[in-house]
């Protein structure tokens, strides 16, 4: 926390001159050995760490990939799978960096439930929210650059539609999406600038991180009570050794997660049609982004009505990136006074809800729109005919057999027939994915705004050592 | 969470139900009765001699039509290789590597001093050889169709589970429904290939297109070319590879039976090794990976436990 005094002490000749021209070690002894930090966090707290982690894995497996990349959309494919065969440890260093990119928004989105739950985006720590949006947004950008990299069949068709997507927006869309591809179409150009971004987007990363910790070491963490420090004595520890066991021992156990998918399924988390090299003239059957956007392609593709002049592809986008963009308002939409969901009973089940539908809108990313999840009725059987009179019309069947004949019989008297399937009304993924789209927009605009209004919550603890020493309601929370 | 909690019931229901819902599409592909030896957790290993059989299926049968353009000869003799043995580490002086290499004529990528094209017979770092010289050549002589490059086919099929793309190249391989076919005088005076189906609810007959083959496995849609229920259309689809394996289409160098069955068997491991060559490599290192970490792990909780022994928290 800003304003503790600094307590190192330059030992060595070497440490004390170096620590009057540039502090560089008591910057670093004051933000990761001595900082005090809330003795409460729970296990949730560790994804900053281990979020860190991820970011230097997939910078340096990314750096040696280089080396070996070819952007060349003819040999693009080529050279990724010579990376798999001929390159020394090739094969271990392109599982980890194609494992890694979904280990990193795995992680994110923990670390981003985590801030909702326990209000880490409220005051004092707005701009470490807003920082951390512009991590996740920097996050988005560079693993759909770098998923077109391979330049297998969802690479070039899944760039195809996101790019088409800017092409929605009125004026500007058509100069944005040709300075996406650099020309009229997905091609050469566009593998070779989604390259260069793909590898300049991660130090940006790696600028706002820096950012983003030393925005977290002003106000100090907050804690799953969302009751400041009040007492460094009694509240808090100092981070180091306290808090690197802590972490380290998650890092861990999520590496070996991490490394469960690299060695025993390192291509379940994608899509086998990425291993058939791109071909712009054969369009795979289902385009499907990767899991970790799947919910905000269930919010794009929930909109299929046009409002006033905005047509329903417009609209699609705006709510697209609207998902996005609330997250940025969301210190200022909760108005409850109360961080921690700890204490507010109805606003945990909105925020487990919220989880729930997110998880779902995945679910709905993943599947046709169309395909029932539940059916109600069976599928009919509807012939359409033009009888010999030239009189149209049709008739519906439950039965194969009957509609057949009928069909039969009015060709055989002269006339035209054809039969098709009358699906029956169903509760389809586009009902669905627009149900938890409206919820998804309600939860941050209407009942984040007027819950914390009305809400009664239950008492807060005096201060973070009271509530280690049990003077509170039990922690509903996974608590440690 | 109460007022969450028979939504929840209702969705893992509604789940439940999907998968009883899901119809259509192709039929899901499935493993050989014994399994695949390199899908066992926690560390299978391929089946190398079956690797062997499967090279020679590709040789004499699958190579008149698909190229393996990721793949040289030399891989053949590269650790986990089909060919690969001890006392031959460089792939390049393996005498099996060589005689494979040397049986097959090529194009040298560079000309002769003239600037004349110079065919000869392929060394160990030579690329398998393309039937065709180019994609149109390949759909000219194939009906319009493009038999696929088989490099990476067994990463392409499925979804990503260990075994996915070999189940697949079997089930293929093996589903054909040729002695199903019955063939009858269509309008026009020349033969139509048919199949009847009466699977519960999908009864019918289904037209095989001239050309195209009938394979369930086939991602496809059967809709056009079926008489019946449209509600219940066979699965799979129509391509254009007409059944390869019959029984003893290869006499195998090992004396082992080549029934359809087998060389289906022996082509997919042969393709699951070559779509990655560096998977026994990786089946090895991952128990030694897993073990360092636990351990770690174990030591730092301890660790852990004991640096926080005086805290309460």
């Amino acid at each position: 926390m800003s304003g503790h005094e600094s307590t190192y002490e330059p030992k060595t000749g070497i440490e004390k001159w170096l620590d009057s021209r540039l502090p560089i070690i008591r910057l670093a002894h004051d933000s990761f050995v001595d900082f005090p930090t809330p003795k409460n966090l729970n296990y949730w707290y560790t994804f900053g760490g281990i979020l860190a982690i991820c970011l230097a894995i997939q910078i340096i497996t990314g750096v040696v990939l280089a080396m070996h990349y070819t952007a060349d959309i003819d040999q693009a494919f080529g050279s990724v799978e010579r990376i798999m065969r001929d390159v020394p440890y090739g094969w271990l260093i392109r599982n980890v960096h194609m494992v890694g990119a979904s280990m990193f928004f795995l992680a994110v989105y923990v670390h981003m439930f985590r801030g909702l739950y326990y209000g880490s985006y409220k005051a004092p720590r707005e701009v470490l929210w807003l920082l951390g949006c512009i991590i996740y947004l920097l996050m988005m950008a560079t693993a759909f650059l770098g998923y077109m990299l391979p330049w297998g069949q969802m690479s070039l068709h899944g760039a195809n539609v996101i790019i088409n997507l800017f092409g929605a927006i009125p004026l500007v869309g058509e100069p944005i999406q040709s300075w996406l591809m650099g020309g009229p179409s997905v091609g050469n150009q566009t593998l070779q600038r989604f390259f260069s971004l793909h590898y300049l987007l991660p130090f940006m990363i790696a600028g706002v991180v820096i950012l983003h910790i030393w925005a977290l070491h002003v106000p100090g963490n907050n804690n799953p009570t969302g009751v400041e420090v009040q007492d460094v004595e009694k509240d808090t520890v100092p981070f180091h050794p306290y808090y690197t066991v802590k972490d380290g021992f998650a890092i861990v156990v999520f590496l070996i997660i991490f490394a469960v998918f690299v060695f025993y399924a390192p291509n379940v988390l994608g899509h086998a049609d990425n291993y058939i090299e791109a071909n712009p003239l054969v369009t795979p059957a289902h385009i499907v982004p990767e899991w970790y956007l799947l919910p905000f392609y269930a919010i794009l593709r929930a909109i299929t009505f046009n409002i006033g002049p905005m047509d329903a592809k417009l609209l699609g986008v705006i709510a697209m990136f609207g998902a996005i963009a609330v997250l940025f308002l969301l210190p200022w939409l909760d108005t409850s006074k109360v961080k921690s969901m700890r204490y507010r009973p109805v606003a945990k089940q909105f925020f487990f809800g919220f989880v729930v539908a997110c998880l779902l809108l995945g679910w709905c990313g993943a599947s046709n729109p169309d395909n029932a999840i539940i059916s109600m009725g069976e599928d009919k059987l509807l012939v359409t005919y033009t009888d010999a009179a030239g009189l149209e019309g049709q008739r519906t069947f439950e039965d194969y057999a009957p509609a057949a004949q009928f069909r039969d019989e009015q060709v055989a008297a002269g006339g035209v027939a054809a039969m098709a399937i009358q699906k029956a009304p169903a509760f389809t993924f586009k009902i669905l994915s627009q149900i938890l789209t409206a919820y998804y927009f309600a939860f941050f605009l209407l009942i984040l705004p007027i819950l914390g209004l009305r809400e009664r919550p239950k008492g807060e603890p005096d201060s973070i050592h009271h509530s280690v020493l049990g003077h509170d309601a039990p922690a509903a929370a996974p608590a440690e | 969470m109460k007022l969450f909690r028979p939504l929840l019931v209702g969705l893992g229901a509604i789940a439940l139900g999907l998968t009883a819902h899901a119809a259509g599409g192709a039929k899901h592909a499935h493993a050989p009765e014994k399994g695949w030896s390199f899908a066992k957790v926690p560390a299978g290993k391929l089946d190398k001699e079956s690797v062997q059989r499967g090279f020679q299926v590709y040789q004499e049968v699958c190579s008149s039509c698909h190229g393996m353009k990721l793949l040289s000869y030399r891989n053949l003799g590269e650790p986990g290789g089909p060919f690969y043995y001890d006392q031959y580490p460089n792939a390049n002086d393996n005498p099996l590597v060589k005689a494979i290499a040397a049986e097959i004529e090529i194009l040298d990528p560079n000309p002769d001093e003239n600037g004349d094209p110079v065919y000869r017979p392929a060394i160990p770092a030579d690329t398998f050889r393309s039937p065709y010289p180019n994609d149109q050549a390949a759909m000219a002589a194939n009906g319009g169709a493009m038999p696929p490059d088989l490099s990476v086919i067994t990463k392409a099929r499925g979804h990503g589970n260990e075994g996915d793309g070999a189940s697949y190249v079997y089930s293929l391989m093996t589903g054909y429904k040729d002695d199903k076919i019955k063939t009858k005088v269509g309008d026009d005076g020349l033969n139509v290939n048919y199949i009847e189906f009466d699977e519960g609810e999908m009864v019918g007959t289904l037209t095989q297109p001239t050309g195209l083959y009938y394979n369930p496995y086939f991602a496809g849609d059967t809709t056009p070319q079926w008489d019946g229920d449209p509600r219940h259309t066979p699965y799979g689809g129509f391509l254009a590879m007409a059944p390869q394996l019959p029984d003893g289409r290869v006499e195998y160098i090992d004396g082992t039976e080549a029934t359809t069955s087998q060389m289906a068997y022996d082509v997919a491991n042969f393709l699951q090794w070559a779509g990655d060559p560096k998977q026994g490599q990786r089946k090895s290192l991952a128990l030694p990976v897993m073990l360092y970490l636990v351990l770690l792990a174990i030591l730092l909780w301890f660790s852990y436990k004991r640096i926080w022994r005086n805290v309460e928290h």
